[in-house]
Formats: C-alpha cells, structure tokens, sequence
C-alpha cells in the first residue's frame, strides 16, 4: 500500500489539520515508512482471534443516572479562547 | 546530613518523623536545587509558593501526630496531570495558557497523603516521543554524560523531565506516566528507578489522554522501597475512570522482603536482538546470575509474538490518540488561531491544530486517522487488535507455566545524544520502545531497575515484567536485583 500526494492530503483533511500543499510530497512518505513498519502485522495468523477490547476482562461499573457534578458552567468556560453570555463562541457555523 | 535534596523518599519520612528535619527545610533545599538546575530544563512551570505553603501545613501535621505516608515529601509533577490552577499543557502549544479547574486523581491522592508539589516536569509533547525532543518547552537534558564529553544526551521520553530531575536530585521523586515505556525507559537511561503499574491501577481521570487503553501513571524515584512508598499512594479505585479496578490496594513496601526463594524467573529468547551492544547483552547475562544467586530458579521462556508488539503499538496507539486529540479543536479550552476574513469554522480547526500541534503529534494524530478511515479499519486497526490478543495469550502463557517474572533489558542502549537521530526515519526512534511496549500492549506491571553502567559511564537499566496486580511481588523482586547490583552511582554535576 503506497501513500500518494492526493491520499496524504486527504487523511489531513479527515484529521482537521492544514497541511501546506508542499509539504505534502514529503508527509506521504512519511506515512509511507511508517505503514511500510505495520504490513509486518499482516504475516501472523490470526484466525480466529478475537480483537482485544480490554486487557483485564472486566465488566463496566454502573451508577444511577444522575448529575453528580452539575452547576459549573463558570469553571467550564474559564479555559475557552472565546466565551460569551454563558457560551463557547465560534465563528459562524450554519449560514 | 547530606543535602536534603540528596535523600530518599524513605530518608527523608524517617528523618521528619524523628524530628531531625521539616517539609519546610526539605522544601527549601529542593527549590534551591531547582533554580540552580535551568540548564536542565527538567521544571517548565515552577511552584514554590505552593511548595512551601503545602510544606508548612505539612509540618503541622506531622507536630500533631497526623502523618500520613508522603507527608511533606517533595515531588516534581509531568505536565501531563492536570493540576488545579496550575499550568498543565502536555508539553504542547495547544494547551498553552490551560489552568485546569480540577486536580487529577493520581496528584489529588498524593496531596492527600500530604506529598509537596514542587512544580510540573518537561516532557514529550502528549507523551509522544522517546527522548523528550518533541516538548514545546525545548528538550529536558540528561544530568549524565559520556566521562568528559560535554555532549548534551537526552534523559529519555516521554517523561524525560521527571527521569532528569530524580536523578539530579531535584525532589525526591516524581510522578511519570507510560503509554509504551514512557516510565522504564527515561528511568533506565538517567539511572533511577521506575515503575509502570497493572493497567487500572492508577486512576486515568485527570491525566491528559494519548492512548487510552496504554496510559498509566507511575513513579519515577531513587531506588525501588520509594517507588513501592509513593505507588502506593498514587493507586486508588475512582468511579471518574470506568478502567480502574476496585481491588484493594496491597502495601507494597511490606512486600519488599528480599527473599525470592524459589520463584521463576523468565528469560525470553525473542528480547535477544541483532545488533544488541555487547553491553546490554553482559548486563542481562549478570542480572540473571544475580537472581539465581539469590535463590530464584532461572528458566528459558518464548513469547512468539514479541515481534509484532512495536508494529501493533503503532496501529493503535496512534488510533486511539487521533480520537483523544480530536478535542483540541480551539473551542473549549488551549490555543485558537488567528482568523482571515471570511474563515469559517472548519479553517478554525485546520489552522489551529496545524499551528497547535507538533510535527511529530501531527504525524501520529494523521496515521491513526488513516488507521481508522472507512476500508482500512479491518485491515489494520483490527488486525492490530487482535495480534495484541496473541501478545497478551504469550505473557498469559509463561505466567500458566509457572513463571513469576520475567527478566529483560529497559532499553537497546545508553542514552543517545539530543539531535543525534534527527536524520533517523521516526520507526528508528520507535524502535527505543522494543523491550517495554509489549508490557502496555498485555497490561502488565514492569518496572526498570539501574543495574550497571556502560564502558562511557552511563546507567544501563534491566526491566521486570510481573503478573497482573502482582506489583508487590514484582517490586521485591526488583528490590532483590537492586541489592544485588549495587548501583549507587550519581551523575557529576556539571549543571
């Protein structure tokens, strides 16, 4: 499998990440040694193995559904780049 | 007394409870040593306010006969916990300027067992590095050298600011953290002590994300009783991570006994690589004679699929930090770019990432994206996932055979100096990870002890691997190769 100019751009795009049109020759290759690394994966047999969902087997704790830390929308929009009237703020979204 | 800086975790709690000192001298010492430090570049935000108002309530404690296991032990915290009102960025210009409204749950238990926070400690940026040379703060700076060459060397990644100021005396401890070796490896290129626990263990909640299912918390110390004393504080149940496990927390220093007659001990064949130094090769030879001397019963052992863990790791370790990292969108919380006229809200994310991130989490954040995307998931997301199985049904099996550790080295070498693989492909610098990223791959906990030093002076490290929640176990074995190597070497100051 071989990463071209048109694929590195479009996984870029996927990851919401500009990426400058001429550093893309160079991106794909990147992506190109790395994949190069993982098509090893493709030499073990792995017939009838289950994909792992989690190292200890275990079944997920359950609690009421219920608020339990509520109320703290001040603490919530202290880190935001552009908060307002009890909002996050960003440019316009939906013409 | 030696400085007060220079002392152990279990030193200095001896000291304070006879009296002999207080959290507030012991405080002092290590801010002093700190400020003298910056060639280090270990600490990226300082608190010595906080250090030593905490110090001081420490000390009330102790005079009322309240104290707790860490009280008034000063720590260094990596940036990648979110402190309250702390700067707590991962290393990454993204997060720049992030004060959390919360405390992690590792850095809550360690204030509730009245540790000292000395400040936050330089790292990969996102932990996604294996020589601290992708931080935005610059690169962290191993306190050794190679004898009189003044070649700056890197003390390892991703928690190579903690591995730097352990060893340079800095605090007495600090906490790591170890997607795929991020603890052992730093620990074992600065010749300290490290950890990495059972995953579930430590609680995740508060602990800035990489790969879900790999990261855990740890410590980084001076000598194996003070990784035993500070785990134990840093482990907990806590319903905020659905991953940590409600079992009791055993006391692990109780388990340091020294007496490991008549375990099994692993050696396997598949961590013998071409090319290893001689070196590293010798080390592993002795450590395995060290154990047999100590009465444990050293036994050949395979683990098959060793091969593929670092591939494997590289599927989803990268899979699941495009979906974390997906948060950072310039909305909530950290850096948003500056927008042209006319940008809307997709150029909002395309320019913030593109300028908040690194190159190299920009690399990883773009393959796990590929990894996932609609045709190549099977292919290899869940291919990755299911070899990871077979690594796991590998440890399982030495473990059913009767094996109770496993022996190996921390890492391929010595640590390299800063800039040296700067023209190295990115699958050299993972290949760093060969020996510790199976352990995260099976959820085991594996610790790297210093074991010796290479013909240019350097601490060469060997790791232990144990059973699932066997930490006790694993630390008094650790503890046992410690005594028996003898490592006391320090790095010369130079800083």
């Amino acid at each position: 499998m071989s990463i071209d100019k048109a694929t590195a751009a479009k996984v870029a795009k996927l990851a919401r990440i500009k990426v400058e049109e001429d550093a893309l020759p160079a991106l794909a290759e990147e992506f190109n040694t790395i994949l190069g690394f993982i098509e090893q994966l493709n030499e073990v047999d792995v017939e009838g193995v289950e994909p792992m969902t989690s190292v200890t087997p275990m079944r997920l704790k359950r609690r009421e559904d219920v608020v339990t830390e509520g109320g703290q929308q001040d603490k919530i929009l202290a880190n935001a780049p552009d908060a307002r009237e009890g909002f996050f703020a960003v440019p316009k979204v939906v013409e | 007394m030696t400085e007060l800086n220079k002392l152990t975790i279990a030193q200095a709690r001896d000291a304070l409870k006879a009296g002999e000192t207080t959290s507030t001298a012991l405080t002092e010492s290590c801010l002093a040593a700190i400020d003298a430090a910056d060639a280090l570049n270990a600490f990226v935000h300082k608190t010595p306010e906080l250090a030593l108002e905490q110090a001081k309530a420490a000390d009330a404690r102790i005079a009322a006969g309240d104290a707790p296991a860490l009280c008034g032990i000063p720590l260094g915290i990596k940036d990648l916990f979110c402190t309250k009102g702390v700067p707590s960025q991962a290393a990454s210009n993204i997060l720049e300027g992030f004060k959390p409204e919360y405390e992690s749950t590792v850095s809550q238990n360690l204030f509730d067992a009245g540790a000292v926070m000395l400040g936050k400690l330089n790292m990969d940026e996102f932990a996604m590095g294996s020589s601290n040379e992708t931080s935005c703060y610059g690169n962290a700076v191993n306190p050794w050298r190679r004898g009189n060459d003044d070649t700056a060397l890197t003390p390892g990644g991703s928690s190579g600011g903690s591995a730097s100021a352990v060893s340079a005396d800095l605090c007495l401890g600090a906490t790591g953290t170890d997607t795929g070796g991020s603890i052992r490896q730093p620990a074992a290129f600065t010749g300290i002590t490290g950890i990495k626990p059972t995953y579930g263990r430590c609680s995740r909640w508060g602990i800035i994300a990489f790969a879900s299912s790999l990261d855990q918390a740890g410590p980084m110390t001076k000598d194996v009783r003070d990784s035993a004393i500070m785990l134990q504080a840093m482990c907990s149940h806590d319903p905020k991570d659905s991953t940590s496990v409600d079992f009791p927390v055993p006391d692990f220093e109780a388990a340091l006994t020294g007496d490991i007659r008549g375990k099994t001990i692993g050696i396997p064949k598949e961590y013998r690589l071409d090319g290893m130094p001689e070196e590293i090769d010798q080390l592993w030879t002795r450590g395995k004679e060290m154990l047999a001397d100590a009465g444990a019963k050293v036994v050949d052992i395979s683990l098959p699929h060793t091969k593929y863990a670092l591939p494997a790791y590289y599927v989803i370790a990268p899979a699941e930090a495009s979906s974390n990292l997906a948060r950072y969108d310039g909305v909530r919380y950290g850096h948003r770019a500056k927008l042209a006229a006319g940008d809307g809200i997709t150029e909002m994310y395309e320019k913030t990432r593109a300028e908040g991130f690194g190159h190299e989490v920009q690399r990883r954040v773009m393959v796990g994206t590929y990894v996932l995307s609609a045709g190549f998931y099977d292919a290899y997301y869940n291919r990755a996932r299911k070899v990871r199985a077979l690594i796991k049904k590998d440890f399982d099996d030495a473990f059913a055979a009767g094996v109770d550790a496993i022996l190996t080295p921390a890492t391929p070498s010595a640590a390299f100096g800063l800039g040296e693989m700067a023209e190295a492909d990115p699958v050299q610098m993972y290949l760093n990870d060969v020996f510790t990223v199976t352990v995260n791959l099976a959820g085991l906990p594996g610790i790297s002890v210093p074991a010796g030093v290479d013909k240019r002076g350097l601490p060469l490290g060997l790791q232990l691997i144990g059973r699932p929640w066997e930490e006790g176990d694993l630390l008094n074995t650790a503890y046992v190769l410690e005594r028996a190597a003898g490592f006391v070497s320090k790095p010369a100051k130079w800083w």
